[in-house]
């Protein structure tokens, strides 16, 4: 059983680790995206290693059901021009890369003093099969959490208007203003016919 | 020796290579989009974290919550920023960010 669970780990891990690599280093935006949905599945399967069915679920409807599809939405609304690289040399690339270098010195640094402070791992209690259930997390939320949930439901809300009132076009107001209409009268056109010569169609405003 | 995957330390790393890996993205590329999705890399191997280390104290589901609110920032983050990065690409006709240099003197 463990064997089974260590294998699933090391797939899932090797799953997000290549999407994390793809998403950082493709040229193509839609590969991006691509690499950006490989990570979030393979976090999704770390999170049922974990006992935690809920946010792996949610995860995937989330993640990968929104946010990439929004993601690969916009590439393709934009378009591949969108992404094309001006011409010239990049403005700022020198500061660019030493905060790339300077991150990774750091993670590096920061990994190899961690190594150096543990040497023993602190493996997993039992837990019961409950842990991470819909039922257990649903409790919690609506009990503990119900301020903030009913705060992230405003956030929610209020992200939605603003990116609709951000992403819309701003029309000219002055180029869709409507047409003169003309006044009653001049709408017949062409001779009266003998009958009606006395008496007008529209009557004329005192 | 402890299985793959049964120690919180297996997750820390991992989540600390995404984490550097998004991080690195997003301060090297210059694409606005795939700028935005590093964040989305980066608050998700916090998300992994957090989940783990809710493993490993499971008398309450603090992690777990904590990691569904991250997941919901995170979604309307993604939805006001691609907004702006739409917005962004009508004024200027691209998505470089070195290209939003309008308050520059």
């Amino acid at each position: 059983m463990n064997q089974v669970g260590s294998v699933f780990f090391v797939l899932m891990a090797a799953l997000s680790l290549f999407g994390a690599i793809g998403t950082v280093s493709a040229r193509n935006p839609i590969r991006s995206a691509v690499g950006l949905l490989l990570t979030i599945v393979g976090i999704a399967g770390l999170f049922l290693r974990l006992n935690a069915q809920f946010m792996g679920a949610i995860q995937l409807i989330v993640y990968a059901g929104a946010v990439v599809v929004l993601f690969v939405f916009v590439v393709m609304l934009l378009g591949p021009d969108a992404s094309k690289v001006p011409a010239g040399p990049p403005k700022g690339w020198a500061a660019r890369a030493f905060a790339g270098v300077l991150m990774a010195v750091f993670a590096l640094g920061g990994g190899f003093l961690a190594f150096r402070a543990r040497e023993t791992l602190t493996p997993f209690v039992p837990v019961s099969p409950e842990h991470g259930s819909v039922e257990l997390v649903g409790r919690e939320l609506f009990t503990k959490m119900l301020v903030p949930f009913e705060l992230a439901t405003a956030l929610l809300i209020v992200a939605v208007i603003g990116a609709i009132a951000v992403a819309r076009a701003h029309v000219d107001q002055k180029a869709k203003a409507k047409p003169e209409r003309l006044p009653p009268q001049k709408l017949f056109h062409g001779p009266l016919h003998p009958r009606d010569a006395g008496h007008p169609l529209v009557k004329e405003r005192a | 020796m402890v299985p793959l995957g049964l120690a919180v330390e297996h997750y820390v790393i991992l989540a600390g290579v995404i984490f550097t890996l998004g991080a690195i993205g997003f301060l090297v590329r210059r694409n606005v989009l795939v700028q935005l999705m590093c964040i989305e890399l980066m608050l998700n191997s916090v998300n992994l974290l957090l989940v783990a280390f809710n493993r490993v104290y499971p008398a309450n589901m603090a992690g777990q919550i904590f990691a569904f609110f991250i997941i919901a920032v995170a979604a309307a983050e993604a939805a006001v920023g691609l907004a702006i990065v739409l917005a962004f690409y009508r004024l200027k006709g691209t998505v470089m960010s070195d290209e939003g240099d309008s308050l520059k003197l």
